[in-house]
């Protein structure tokens, strides 16, 4: 999903009169639905003063929600972007019998719900889970405990970095490694040389995307979560702890850091559209 | 695999001979393949494969009278048609109101466009939880937009009407997303073809441009539609989660896991992956006919 930016909007049919008219309900709709609630995260942070709000992030849980937060986007991010650039090398570089339903698998956890994502889990690794007796035996914790946030996480993030690299490499074709390889380079040094200075705008674009849901997640961590105060609460599931206790300041509060992300994250992203657009994957070109 | 001990004489042996590979894949000089395909196939199978196996088994345990049982109870009915109905209204909306946007954005220049632009991509921005606490202040009967509908009677937070924004909210870009680059892309000759014909500006929007992007609408509202069925952080907070009138299915399973019913949570997880399918299986095969007989 892109911002289009053309260079110069043509109003080929005039509509005189209504165009202001659809400009304004436009604005009118955008500013409802989608500034609005933007504005009230900030206008409720900091509805009792900047000490409020200041003190409310400093409470000891709300860092270690933020901590949690960091070391969850930490261990799933990465492995993400290593899977995506795995398979987007197998998938682009090579032809094979099976490709599509490889491409299908991999793009399957945006189908799913944030909930179903997170369920899954417990149905593996909760105490009436699979594995649920061997845990407990061998006193290994993954539901309602880290690996279970971070397991959770990646599933729901999974597909954003293979498919950002996966259109852009299809297009890019192979003939730059196979000269490269001609040549007598190895197998990494082409790699590290030609393709992933090909593909480095991109991989930054889907690491981007990958990141901000990692970190923003809720309904997949808030089921293998047990919200356990300072323990197991990341960010988002902190915002909902606070809000059910009626602490609206301090809810919002930490929603302002979250909205705040999304908002880089929307920069980020417009400045890349808008940059290195020919850098990116066909569907983002402008 | 009985032949592989036995030393074949293979003429083609040698290294000045082309490698030999098997029929499923196409020969490449490239290196790497079976790592990445490893790497590839080991992390969708712990991360995908495993976990939806355990979704498609778990619910009948219950056998299968059980998982009948368990779908057709009125609370988890209740809730299936709740988040099913309310979704398809709500991709239904989205679709005029994300053709009115598309439209501006593609087809005037007016000061802020860019950063109108920018911001229809701030549902997908916005975390969940946030989305989910800050319509419901907007919505509530005490929030600004909430209390102007409070005086005509009418109750947006905590009823299906609250449920209902958040999931536009949440489908918005998605159909404005799918519009754009059509709308971009559409010829202009047809346009003035039907222009110089004659053809009032309503008539070439309403026969000439959208028919041409009537696929593109589709596909925009089949996802807002995907997105709705199974959005939970954006629709917890504002929905009130009254057994029966208010409560989403995504909910019933957190529910349903807290009672530690596994089987049962399974159950109404598999039905609506099975029900998505379903509704998305329709929807593209009435994108297939109506492509089909737009070439025709």
């Amino acid at each position: 999903m892109t911002a289009v930016t053309p260079a110069a909007p043509i109003s080929r049919i005039r509509l005189p009169g209504i165009a202001p008219l659809l400009v304004l309900a436009s604005v009118a709709v955008m500013g409802g639905l989608v500034i609005l609630p933007l504005i009230t995260v900030f206008q409720s942070a900091f509805a009792k003063g900047l000490s409020t709000y200041l003190a409310a992030l400093k409470d000891p849980d709300a860092q270690a929600a933020i901590r949690l937060t960091l070391i969850v986007a930490a261990i799933a991010v990465p492995l993400n972007a290593a899977f995506g650039i795995a398979a987007a090398w197998c998938v682009a570089k090579f032809e094979f019998r099976g490709k599509s339903a490889l491409i299908t698998l991999i793009d399957l956890p945006f189908s799913f719900s944030p909930v179903v994502s997170g369920l899954v889990w417990v149905l593996l690794f909760g105490a009436q889970g699979w594995f649920g007796d061997y845990l407990v035996e061998h006193d290994i914790k993954i539901i309602f405990a880290l690996p279970g946030l971070v397991l959770a996480t990646i599933l729901v993030t999974l597909p954003f970095v293979a498919r950002e690299l996966i259109p852009l490499m299809q297009g890019q074709g192979s003939d730059e490694e196979a000269a490269a390889l001609t040549l007598g380079a190895s197998g990494f040094t082409t790699f590290w040389k030609i393709t992933l200075p090909n593909i480095r705008w991109a991989l930054l674009y889907g690491v981007l995307l990958c990141n901000a849901r990692a970190m923003g997640e809720f309904g997949a961590v808030s089921v293998v979560s047990g919200h356990i105060r300072g323990q197991t609460t990341t960010l988002p599931l902190h915002v909902e702890v606070l809000y059910n206790d009626y602490d609206f300041v301090g809810a919002f509060a930490a929603a302002s850091l979250l909205a705040s992300l999304g908002l880089v994250t929307l920069l980020l992203k417009t400045a890349l559209e808008w940059r290195h657009a020919g850098d990116l994957s066909a569907g983002r070109k402008r | 695999m009985t032949d592989q001990a036995i030393p074949r004489l293979d003429p083609t042996r040698g290294a000045a001979a082309r490698p030999r590979l098997s029929a499923w894949r196409e020969p490449s000089i490239l290196p790497g393949f079976g790592l990445s395909l490893g790497v590839t196939l080991a992390y969708l199978g712990v991360i995908v494969v495993l976990p939806l196996t355990a979704l498609a088994i778990r619910p009948w345990e219950l056998g299968l009278a059980g998982v009948w049982h368990a779908l057709i109870d009125p609370r988890v009915a209740a809730a299936l048609k709740l988040s099913f109905g309310l979704s398809a209204l709500a991709a239904l909306l989205s679709a005029p109101l994300g053709l009115l946007i598309a439209w501006t954005l593609t087809r005037y220049a007016f000061p802020g466009r860019r950063i109108l632009d920018a911001l229809v991509d701030l549902p997908f921005a916005l975390p969940t939880a946030v989305a989910g606490i800050a319509l419901t202040a907007i919505y509530a009967p005490n929030g600004p937009l909430g209390a102007i509908a409070a005086k005509f009677g009418i109750k947006t937070a905590y009823s299906p009407l609250g449920i209902f924004i958040a999931l536009v909210f949440i489908g918005l870009p998605f159909v404005v997303r799918s519009l754009q680059p059509v709308l971009q892309d559409l010829d202009n000759e047809v346009e003035e073809a039907a222009q110089t014909l004659g053809a009032t500006a309503i008539q070439r929007a309403v026969f000439v441009i959208l028919p041409g992007l009537l696929p593109a609408l589709i596909s925009g509202v089949s996802l807002a539609f995907a997105r709705a069925v199974g959005e939970y952080g954006s629709v917890v907070f504002i929905a009130g989660n009254l057994p029966m009138k208010t409560e989403i299915a995504p909910l019933l399973i957190v529910i349903k896991l807290e009672q530690y019913d596994y089987a049962g949570a399974a159950a109404v997880g598999l039905a609506m992956v099975a029900i998505s399918f379903g509704v998305l299986v329709v929807i593209n095969a009435a994108q297939t006919w109506l492509a089909k007989r737009g070439r025709a």
